[in-house]
């Protein structure tokens, strides 16, 4: 199968139509139906027949995460309760969580594009996928789930964790496709060399991670450890769920489904438009949503669009993959720290294993970043000076990348805490 | 003529020499030496043992980096100048050691140094030119 939905190959200028059209329809929806929007759009003095074309886009205001917290939990749905027939949240760390709700057709747009999602990583109806996210109020497990469903293949609810349980099953079941986070990804393949599982017993042909950010490095280590092909898929709650982008077999890239989302990346500080090809903020419009539609969302991802032909035939734009968030970053003495550049560089020494962790701390008002290894058999010597020398070129290294000074601290194996879902990679115990 | 030993990754923290201990005892493993390297945050246990093969196993599976090191153990006189002797034929041969520890022998009469060279077996030869006595590893792990 090439694609899933023939909307996945249309011409660009209908593309642009379908667009503009369900960009006015959903304007003058919300406008309508939504008293958040209605003051939103009357304060920037905009009104739903000013908008002519696409690019007039630009001047409707943003949606923040903020704007959906001060609304919890159903104030922005766009439909009375009686047609919302699901309910989701994202998990919330702080305060309170994000309320999503689907009409009945909105769940069938989500897992239509699922659906395309689990096609584009080389998926068929024949496929049996293995839906390693949890089910519950995260949008992971039942999204993969109901994708499945579309596609005509056989879904296994498996959710996270019970490691253990998960090979047998994969083994037992002839699992061909795997949907999990990338970090689980890696305990899996860990778990199975435990269990000295042989590899031909595996059937897994194709893997689809997602939900927290990676490396080109890490799908290497996926790829190898699991001979599978890996593939990121992209997606939040607050605009659906996963299904919002996909990387290809060209892996260059996601493509987002602009018949549903319209992607927009601004500069996180003036809020101001990015031309094509430039990285900022990621924001998305949605434009084929009944229950709970937003108009320029900021997610706080970064990325960049690229508007190139793709060769695997499919138009819709394509963004790079996450390289970090406007949010998770850790600014340690004045420098802004990626979680995702510690990981690339660990990535890069040979025989380093992949779990690691940063500790954040403030010493006599002196941030103090620590990043935590363990130490793998292939790096490990019987001398001090082989291991010192191990520190130092990992601090070193670390170090030239993120320009700020660090503490590496080499650990046992396995005393990092495993992920079964999303990997905690920083510990920040700076009180400000 | 080289002895293997069981060389151990420990963070610097309280129970983890026990737990070694611990998984070497269940598998009815003798130690016969040891040697301790730390850094503040870290240390290497080096251990000659009675079995290395089933002292590999045993630590590894209890979760520990393991690794196995090529060494040469060597008889010396228990007496002043016992270990200044033994190390003059490798100086001589320019063989540069990386570390040493030494054990006594039960009869009391000879030590035991355990040496861990960059160049071992020309350590070996230097050493056994020199009229020194290298032991064969049955020798050190039924000590």
């Amino acid at each position: 199968m090439d694609y899933f939905n023939p909307v996945e190959i249309m011409e660009r200028s209908e593309l642009e139509e379908l667009k503009l059209r369900r960009l006015r329809e959903t304007v003058e929806r919300l406008y309508r139906q939504v008293p958040f929007y209605r003051s939103k759009l009357d304060e920037a003095g905009f009104e739903p027949g000013d908008l002519r074309g696409l690019e007039d886009l630009e001047k409707l205001p943003f949606t923040t995460k903020d704007d959906l917290r001060d609304n919890y939990p159903f104030g922005l749905f766009a439909v009375p309760m009686r047609d919302i027939v699901r309910i989701h949240a994202s998990s919330g760390t702080t305060g309170k969580p994000t309320v999503v709700g689907y009409t009945a057709n909105d769940i069938r747009t989500w897992a239509d594009l699922v659906a395309r999602t689990i096609v584009a990583a080389g998926g068929t109806p024949e496929d049996i996928v293995h839906v390693a996210y949890g089910y519950g109020l995260f949008t992971g497990g039942l999204g993969l789930h109901y994708g499945a469903e579309m596609l005509g293949a056989t879904a296994l609810p498996m959710s996270g964790g019970n490691t253990k349980r998960q090979v047998r099953l994969m083994v037992d079941f002839g699992s061909t496709i795997l949907c999990c986070t990338p970090s689980y990804a890696l305990n899996i393949a860990e778990v199975m060399r435990e269990m000295e599982v042989p590899r031909e017993q595996v059937k897994l042909k194709s893997a689809i991670l997602g939900a927290e950010p990676w490396s080109d490095e890490m799908r290497r280590q996926i790829e190898e450890e699991l001979s599978l092909s890996a593939h990121d898929i992209y997606g939040l709650s607050e605009v659906v769920g996963p299904g919002v982008s996909i990387e290809c077999a060209e892996k260059k890239g996601l493509h987002v489904f602009e018949d549903c989302f319209i992607p927009e990346i601004i500069d996180p500080g003036s809020g101001k438009v990015l031309p094509p090809g430039e990285k900022g903020e990621l924001v998305f419009t949605n434009i084929n949503k009944e229950g709970l539609a937003l108009l320029r969302y900021r997610t706080r991802d970064i990325s960049r669009l690229m508007v190139e032909e793709c060769p695997c035939g499919r138009t819709h734009v394509r963004m790079e993959r996450i390289t970090g968030r406007t949010d998770d970053m850790l600014i340690i003495r004045g420098v802004n720290v990626f979680p995702s550049q510690v990981e690339m560089v660990l990535m890069q020494i040979p025989g380093l294993s992949p779990h690691y962790q940063l500790v954040v701390d403030r010493v006599d008002n002196l941030d103090i970043l620590e990043v935590q290894v363990e130490v793998s058999p292939q790096v490990f010597s019987d001398e001090i000076k082989r291991l010192e020398e191990l520190e130092r070129r990992i601090r070193d290294e670390v170090q030239s990348y993120l320009g700020v000074g660090v503490k590496v601290r080499l650990m046992e194996p396995r005393s990092i805490q495993r992920s079964e879902g999303k990997a905690v990679r920083v510990i920040d115990r700076r009180k400000i | 003529m080289k002895v293997r030993q069981v060389s151990i990754f420990l963070e610097n923290k309280s129970g983890r020499l026990y737990e070694v201990c611990r998984c070497l005892a269940e598998a009815g493993v003798n130690i016969r030496a040891l040697s301790v390297a730390e850094t503040a945050d870290y240390g290497v246990l080096r251990l000659i043992v009675n079995d290395p093969d089933a002292a590999m196993r045993a630590v590894s599976e209890g979760g520990f980096t393991v690794s196995e090191t090529e060494v040469i153990a060597v008889e010396v006189p228990d007496e002043p100048g016992g270990l200044a002797g033994v190390l003059a034929p490798l100086y001589d041969a320019n063989v540069n050691i990386e570390y040493i520890y030494c054990f006594v022998e039960k009869s009391g009469s000879s030590a035991i140094v355990v040496f861990r060279v960059e160049r071992i077996d020309a350590a070996i030869r230097a050493l056994q030119d020199g009229g020194y006595k290298v032991m064969r590893e049955e020798d050190v792990y039924r000590i």
